[in-house]
């Protein structure tokens, strides 16, 4: 009697739960497409690690919590909160600067309990502050909004790019400037600045450290180093190049198994998952990218209110330049620049950062028909 | 409540903000579309236009070609005695990896094992050169007792390992060194074969004697794998494996008996005696004295062996059977008494009058018989037997030097045998020719009469002497002497004898001419005025010899001779021809003992021996 009593309370329980969770199903179930893929293919790459499978769906858990989350968490709230959730990250990212760890790099904050990148909140902060910043203004935004959104965008841009994390500077720059994009700046403008940093590239390369240059080098000729810093590029692309059109199937991979890939569950694993897949295999995971992207996309599109349309089209784009600067770095179209495949990579804090994105995300979903506030 | 406020607060229009929105979102779209096609466009491209590409560099990463040396093939006697075979030996290894700290378990290791500074500094140079996880020999090879007491250790010593493998013995020692000879490490020397693809995994090559020659039999075929590596190098498993086909196994005409037989003979002086089958040219025994253990040299001569061979004045090295240049003196005589009947200046019953002094008409020199006041009238047998100095005199005068030199050279004077060993010496066979190209000068008559008596100019190597006796012996073809008797792939498969080389034709006119000849030699060793009659007498069969004594030319081509420096009697050279059963020849035998007083005394009983130990042996025919 107690046992019935058990699965009638939870099968209640379960109906509630869904009735009050009003994920949106294609997304979502998307998402955990992606991360089942991954997890397929950290297990293949990481040559059948349990142990390395196990913590990385530990993490997957964890980012579907984050998402469980921030999905109840109306977007109205979100925003009153932008500020001082953009202070807050401004004021770790200048902790990391004096107290950080890290090997080479400093992006990790001790706090005696957890270790974490106070950058991977800036993903998030950056464009809801720059959306924040540009929602009750006149849009397009005028050339004084601009400026100050450079302000916004530049200041953790340029603590991370200290760090020196070159990789999560440049999402974090670009989800700033998808928010602006969306705000509608004008095409020429657009144009002018693209003209602008052009114009600039040389004047970054001063400011780059030496292995930075180093990758931009490798890029043009990684032959020209193939034992050193050219190995990677030569090895990603010898992986996804002897794959073929079918690949050589799942837990298949050689240069995987056999490292020749470094990095080959972390970086460089969607270089596996196109040797052991294909280019068959790489256009299905492509097109599941679009998918979420397009859909995040409509997701804006529906939304009311300026703030939220302009984050989550932001989100959603950005989700797009992780895929694109990781597939273009493991097939050579890129420098190397330490960004993951999102979802696939192994690796936990991008993991949850970017499914807190998507919480924001759904959120924005399932408050839409919610007006204006 | 915001920390930040906006300046202004206008009341905006959502209307066309939204409209802006959406542009944006799809224009948004499909550039992220139009990007992702271009990356996917870009997989395309390595995955289906550079595909066969990267599959190459991809096998090329993973599977590397790992040599499988074959086995050397072994050497035999004609009675299947063991000359050279592989054993297996034990070399100590380490894998610097697996080792930990290295430089303490070599100081550890030394406790237990004797390490020379060589071991340590070829170690200290290959870590350099290889990579950690490879093995590398530390010392080799180690006797028994080193690997008793290394296996008591053994747990004290991670990544240290006693690795057996098969080394090139050679069973008989010093015996066969100068006609087996021996294998080394590949070396620069060697250059031209390392490169060649059927060395890989080989370290040893044959260097001298049949080890050099037969080197293209001998090595065999090498094997390969294909294994599996990983980033590292590392051989995780053999996909594929072609094995190596062992080298080919020769069979020697020589026979270990009579070889130590001829060696016994000798008595430790130095000399050289050759065995050949005047049948076929079939080698019996081929000796150098003094010789030196090959097996030195295969794992690599330590200096103080090496400086002893090479400092000691009766030069082991030196292979006096092949390169060594003697004067032939009278050994030459049944040669020259042949040219005197086939040229038709002699006659067999035509005599010379030795008086005991040779005279040229208007000369003022003379030339002596051995015997003081000659030997009185003599036909060529009695001129043979008694080994009678004026009768060559006048007849070389007679035939002339070039005449004599061509007949000569039909016995093979003057030119490599063609024995299949290399570094084999020319000797000279003089002619006026000859002389105005060394020396520039003209050929003087008084030249040509000592030539009779195979002084002079002449330089004859054993082996030359052993091969024109055996063509005399036989009488009618000249077989170039033959080491090689049969070769055999694997144990179990039958023997192929090795192809005969075609003879050269006979040149012999007369067979009476040949036994005239036979006769005078037959008579040096059982005829009553023989000089060497003390050592044919009790012989279970005939003999056909002749003695020969003479000044040492010279050690060596290129290696002028001192002669003031050499103590008289040092300075002669005792040697001696024959073959036997005279009738029908089974064996022909030059012997040559350096410092011997006479030839009749010293080598004509080392030629005896050897006779003996041939055709009195157990399963002689």
């Amino acid at each position: 009697m107690n046992w019935l009593y058990l699965r009638g309370a939870l099968r209640r329980w379960m109906r509630r739960l869904w009735r009050r969770l009003p994920l949106d199903l294609p997304l979502t179930g998307a998402l955990l497409l992606l991360a089942g893929i991954g997890l397929a293919v950290l297990y293949s790459a990481s040559g059948g690690s349990w142990s390395q499978v196990g913590n990385q769906a530990a993490r997957l858990a964890l980012g579907f919590m984050v998402l469980l989350l921030l999905s109840r968490v109306p977007p109205a709230i979100l925003r009153s909160w932008t500020p001082w959730f953009y202070i807050a990250t401004v004021g770790l990212l200048l902790l990391v600067t004096v107290f950080g760890e890290g090997r080479g790099a400093h992006r990790w904050l001790d706090l005696g309990v957890v270790r974490f990148q106070p950058s991977e909140f800036a993903k998030l902060a950056l464009p809801m502050m720059v959306a924040w910043f540009l929602h009750d203004r006149m849009l397009p935004p005028s050339w004084g909004a601009m400026a100050a959104c450079a302000v916004l965008i530049g200041v953790p841009a340029g603590l991370i790019a200290e760090q020196p994390d070159l990789g999560t500077a440049l999402l974090v720059g670009i989800s700033g400037a998808f928010v602006i994009f969306l705000a509608g700046l004008s095409w020429w403008r657009i144009g002018a600045l693209v003209g602008a940093a052009a114009a600039a590239a040389p004047i970054a390369w001063q400011y780059m450290h030496e292995y930075q240059r180093n990758r931009i080098r490798m890029f043009l000729d990684p032959e020209s180093d193939p034992l050193g810093n050219g190995w990677n590029i030569i090895q990603a692309q010898i992986a996804v190049g002897s794959g073929g059109i079918l690949g050589k199937g799942f837990e298949a991979s050689t240069q995987a198994k056999l490292d020749f890939l470094p990095e080959h569950t972390t970086d460089f694993i969607f270089a596996v998952f196109g040797e052991e897949f294909g280019l068959l295999g790489v256009a299905l995971v492509v097109a599941l990218y679009l998918f979420i992207i397009g859909r995040g996309l409509w997701i804006a599109a529906s939304a009311r209110d300026t703030y939220s349309r302009l984050l989550a089209g932001a989100i959603a784009m950005t989700f797009f330049v992780y895929v694109m600067v990781n597939g273009g770095m493991i097939t050579g179209l890129l420098p190397v620049v330490g960004v993951p495949m999102p979802l696939i990579s192994y690796g936990g804090t991008s993991a949850v950062s970017l499914l807190a994105g998507f919480g924001v995300l759904l959120s924005i979903h399932a408050h839409r028909r919610l007006g204006a506030y | 409540m915001s920390p930040i406020r906006p300046r202004s607060r206008r009341v905006k229009e959502t209307g066309p903000e939204t409209v802006l929105f959406q542009r944006r979102a799809l224009a948004g779209f499909i550039l992220i579309a139009l990007c992702l096609l271009v990356l996917l466009g870009r997989f395309a491209w390595l995955q289906v236009q550079q595909h066969a590409e990267y599959q190459g560099r991809s096998e090329a990463n993973r599977i590397k070609p790992r040599a499988l040396p074959p086995s050397r093939g072994l050497v035999y006697d004609r009675n299947g005695v063991l000359l050279a075979e592989n054993v297996p030996s034990y070399r100590l290894e380490l894998v610097p990896e697996q080792a930990g700290d290295i430089d303490a378990t070599l100081v550890r290791l030394r406790a237990v094992l004797a390490l020379s500074d060589d071991e340590l500094e070829r170690f200290g140079e290959l870590r350099q050169l290889k990579r950690g996880f490879e093995s590398l020999p530390l010392k080799s090879p180690l006797t028994e007792a080193e690997v008793a007491r290394f296996a008591v250790h053994r747990h004290e010593f991670p990544g240290v390992e006693v690795v057996p493998y098969l080394t090139r013995y050679y069973p008989m020692g010093a015996l066969f060194a100068h006609v087996v000879g021996y294998v080394g490490r590949i070396d620069a020397a060697d250059a031209g074969r390392l490169a060649d693809s059927r060395y890989a995994g080989t370290s040893h090559i044959g260097k001298t004697g049949i080890e050099r020659y037969y080197e293209d039999l001998l090595l065999g075929q090498v094997g390969y794998e294909q294994v599996e590596t990983d980033a590292a190098g590392r051989a995780l498993r053999v996909l594929r494996r072609v094995p190596p086909k062992q080298g080919t196994h020769v069979y020697l005409s020589l026979d270990a008996r009579l070889q130590q037989a001829a060696v016994d003979a000798l008595e430790g002086r130095s000399g050289a005696a050759v065995a050949i089958d005047p049948r076929n040219g079939e080698v019996l025994a081929l000796v150098s004295m003094p010789g030196f253990d090959p097996n030195l040299f295969v794992n690599g001569i330590s200096r103080a062996d090496y400086g002893a061979l090479t400092a000691a004045t009766d030069q082991p090295l030196y292979n006096r059977a092949l390169q060594g240049g003697y004067e032939p003196g009278s050994t030459i005589k049944p040669f020259i008494g042949l040219a005197g009947l086939e040229l038709g200046l002699r006659t067999v019953t035509d005599t010379t009058l030795s008086t005991g002094e040779y005279r040229l008409a208007g000369m003022p020199q003379s030339w002596r018989d051995w015997k003081r006041g000659g030997h009185g009238r003599v036909d060529l047998k009695e001129a043979l037997a008694q080994s009678v100095n004026t009768y060559f005199y006048d007849l070389a005068y007679d035939i002339g030097v070039d005449r004599l030199g061509q007949y000569l050279a039909l016995f093979g004077f003057g030119e490599p045998t063609g024995i299949d060993l290399h570094g084999e010496g020319r000797g000279i066979l003089p002619s006026r020719a000859w002389k105005q190209q060394r020396f520039q000068q003209p050929w003087y008559p008084g030249e040509t009469v000592i030539a009779g008596i195979g002084q002079g100019y002449w330089v004859v190597t054993p082996i030359q002497l052993g091969s024109a006796l055996a063509t005399l012996a036989d009488g009618s073809v000249r077989r170039p002497p033959r080491l090689l008797m049969a070769t055999q792939d694997g144990v179990n498969t039958a023997r192929t004898p090795a192809r005969i080389a075609t003879p050269v034709a006979g040149f012999v006119r007369d067979p009476a001419h040949l036994a005239a000849i036979r006769a005078g030699m037959v008579a040096v060793m059982h005829g009553p005025t023989g000089t060497a009659r003390a050592f044919g007498a009790g012989a279970a069969f005939t003999i056909a010899g002749k003695s020969g004594t003479a000044q040492r030319v010279r050690r060596r081509e290129g290696e002028e001779y001192d002669e003031r420096r050499v103590a008289e009697n040092l300075r002669h050279q005792a040697l001696f021809v024959a073959y036997a059963p005279a009738e029908a020849p089974r064996i022909a035998v030059a012997v040559v003992v350096e410092h011997g007083s006479s030839g009749s005394k010293a080598a004509a009983p080392v030629a005896r021996q050897i006779l003996d130990a041939w055709l009195l042996r157990p399963e002689a025919p």
